[in-house]
């Protein structure tokens, strides 16, 4: 791979032009990634082409929203939406800095302009709504804004009947925006009854790390959840749990490979697999998701009474 | 010939099968290079009275041999059966409350194209060390709850459901019982009686008491030929009642187990034709007679609406019963 080609890097459906260049910037100074788990250092340009994947040892490295969407959805389906909701500062929150300059700098490093990007795209031709977190952005967390980009997402999914896909990557509720925050867990848990009320599909992707106010609400919620291997997933984060019980935690604690053992998920999936699965299980449930709304089940079986008379269809 | 004469695991009333098996095979073999047609016509005289003689014992057979056919560890499974009924199979896990059952599996399967069923049924495991994750195919409440979590996912989005059961019963255990092992069948047994779905269940191997019932309240409640369904184990029925182990073929007949008997009871609905030789022997030609007979069923529950679908299973088990008055 050549230089010039990693300013070419994949990065034509990113919206905001000043950071664009910046992570370009970025990622010009970072030629080499060392992997966290078995210590390869890799090309990092290679890196990115195998969505941030290590190739020895499989580590699952964070993803950007837009990479994400650039990697699932059909090329020239995405459209953006509700991008224009932006954050406000409720409680005139300061910490060392005042909320707008965080949500500034988290703009500046992410590349996104909040911690979830929500839009319409099809996947493998089937029309969907997607809403994809940024971890990069506060660290993912769930505020005002990341609830109504749900909630609007899931009201337009039910208006065009469409499945939903959300890939959480988050540490949780937004500490800046208080109640208000932790209140979007009962909004984005209230919208999606409405989404399954109305029959349509929820699939919950978790990806490192899922936590907090994000995974005690929506993202534990799909009808069918998936995780990326060796995410960390969990309600309290590790230290705090330590603390707390003045214990050592075993080794796979909080990992996407314990929750399914420990029945909380459905699958462990590799990012490269990600795509087809969700297009499978897409495809699995499509019958009733566009079949006849108004009485889904005789719908269905005039749809399918055909193919049983002759199995041929 | 399907069943190899090496087989690992061979039935008390197999063996002259064996004999014969092992003759064929050492004819086979003595006359590869041997283009005479009487040792042809020999093999196929062989042959043909293999066939008849397996015929001849699988057809009469007694409740305690045919309860060795249902738990013959070559028996197929439900992770067996799946791969031949359709296709698109994705196994979803977990129970969403701390456990991932083994004993109870459940997933995603395009039956035909277009046509997606939700599969839920018993895993027993293959090796020892797959049986005891499977737990033997002895569940937990945990893989109740994860059947009756399948069940209302495939009710939310309108598949039908079919279950294949094959357990010994539910796990007798102390964690078990600290975890609600009744309440857990007794929630399943109500929940399935309200599913507003076609419900088919298929006894394919063991249908142990509660445990077997809390996947079997269905719309139709079919067999396999071989396989049975009962109150309790034999062994355990002649522990109790003939105060012996030792007597469990007679509890065997005694109890009414086969899919014969319960035919005759109108206690099931269908009995689906195994493989000749039994379901071991060729799991295709079993898992397509089971889905010919699920796809007749439900050519005719898809055109019932939810309603109806409830209605008509509430009916079923309300009038289940024998007594005077
Ligand atoms: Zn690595």
């Amino acid at each position: 791979m050549r230089l010039k080609d990693l300013f070419n890097f994949k990065r034509k459906t990113r919206p905001i032009k000043p950071s664009q260049e910046m992570i370009s910037e970025q990622e010009l100074s970072e030629l080499w990634t060392q992997c966290p788990s078995c210590k390869t250092t890799i090309y990092t340009a290679e890196l990115k082409n195998n969505l941030m994947i290590c190739s020895k040892c499989e580590h699952h490295f964070r993803l950007s929203a837009y990479d994400r969407i650039e990697h699932l959805v059909d090329a020239d389906t995405w459209e953006e939406i509700n991008c224009s909701i932006k954050p406000s500062n409720p409680l005139k929150f300061v910490d060392l800095k005042k909320y707008e300059d965080s949500i500034e700098a988290a703009k500046k490093r992410s590349g996104s302009n909040e911690a979830i990007v929500t839009g319409v795209g099809k996947i493998d031709g089937f029309e969907t709504a997607f809403g994809i977190m940024e971890f990069p952005f506060l660290g993912g967390s769930m505020g005002s804004v990341v609830g109504e980009r749900i909630a609007r997402l899931c009201e337009l999914a039910i208006e065009r009947k469409l499945p939903v896909i959300i890939i959480s990557s988050s540490g949780g509720a937004r500490m800046h925006e208080g109640l208000f925050s932790l209140l979007q867990m009962a909004k984005t848990s209230a919208i999606l009854s409405k989404l399954r009320e109305n029959k349509l599909l929820f699939l919950s992707v978790l990806a490192d790390p899922t936590y907090g106010g994000v995974s005690a609400s929506f993202a534990m919620l799909g009808d069918i959840i998936i995780a990326e291997p060796k995410a960390k997933i969990g309600f309290a984060g590790p230290r705090v749990i330590e603390e707390t019980i003045r214990q050592k935690l075993p080794k796979d604690f909080q990992t996407s490979e314990y929750l399914l053992e420990h029945g909380q998920i459905d699958l462990v999936i590799s990012r490269k697999k990600l795509k087809e699965t969700v297009t499978q299980l897409i495809k699995l449930h499509s019958k009733t998701l566009y079949g006849n709304p108004t009485n889904e089940l005789n719908g269905f079986a005039d749809i399918i009474s055909q193919p049983l008379v002759s199995s041929s269809v | 010939m399907s069943k190899k004469s090496n087989s690992s695991f061979v039935l008390d009333f197999e063996k002259p099968l064996i004999t014969l098996l092992q003759e064929i095979d050492k004819l086979e073999q003595s006359s590869s290079k041997d283009e005479r047609q009487e040792v042809k016509l020999s093999i196929n005289g062989l042959k043909e009275q293999f066939f008849e003689l397996r015929e001849r014992i699988y057809s009469n057979l007694e409740p305690h041999q045919r309860l060795q056919i249902a738990r013959h560890p070559e028996r197929p499974y439900t992770l067996d059966f799946v791969k031949d009924l359709g296709t698109n199979w994705i196994e979803l896990h977990g129970d969403r409350s701390g456990h991932d059952d083994g004993a109870i599996v459940g997933g995603l399967l395009e039956l035909e194209p277009g046509l997606t069923v939700v599969v839920v049924g018993n895993e027993k495991g293959r090796g020892i060390k797959e049986k005891q994750r499977c737990n033997f195919g002895m569940p937990q409440p945990s893989g109740y709850k994860k059947a009756l979590r399948l069940f209302k996912h495939a009710e939310n989005f309108g598949l039908p459901i079919i279950t294949l059961i094959d357990t010994p019963g539910a796990y007798p255990g102390l964690e078990a019982e600290a975890n609600g092992q009744s309440g857990a069948i007794a929630v399943n047994i109500q929940e399935m009686t309200n599913l507003k779905v076609p419900v088919i269940a298929i006894i394919t191997g063991e249908g142990g008491s509660g445990g077997a019932l809390a996947l079997a309240v269905a719309n139709r409640v079919l067999m396999l030929e071989h396989a049975v369904y009962s109150v309790i184990s034999p062994e355990g029925c002649a522990a109790i009642l003939w105060r012996t182990r030792e007597k469990s073929a007679d509890a065997a007949n005694a109890l009414k187990i086969t899919s014969n008997d319960l035919l005759n009871l109108k206690l099931i609905d269908e009995i689906i034709p195994e493989a000749q030789g039994g379901a071991h022997n060729n799991y295709s030609q079993t898992s397509a007679n089971i889905k010919k007979s699920i796809l007749s069923h439900l050519g005719i529950l898809l055109k019932m609406s939810p309603e109806e679908l409830k209605e008509e299973k509430m009916n079923k088990f309300r009038n289940y019963g024998a007594f005077s008055e």
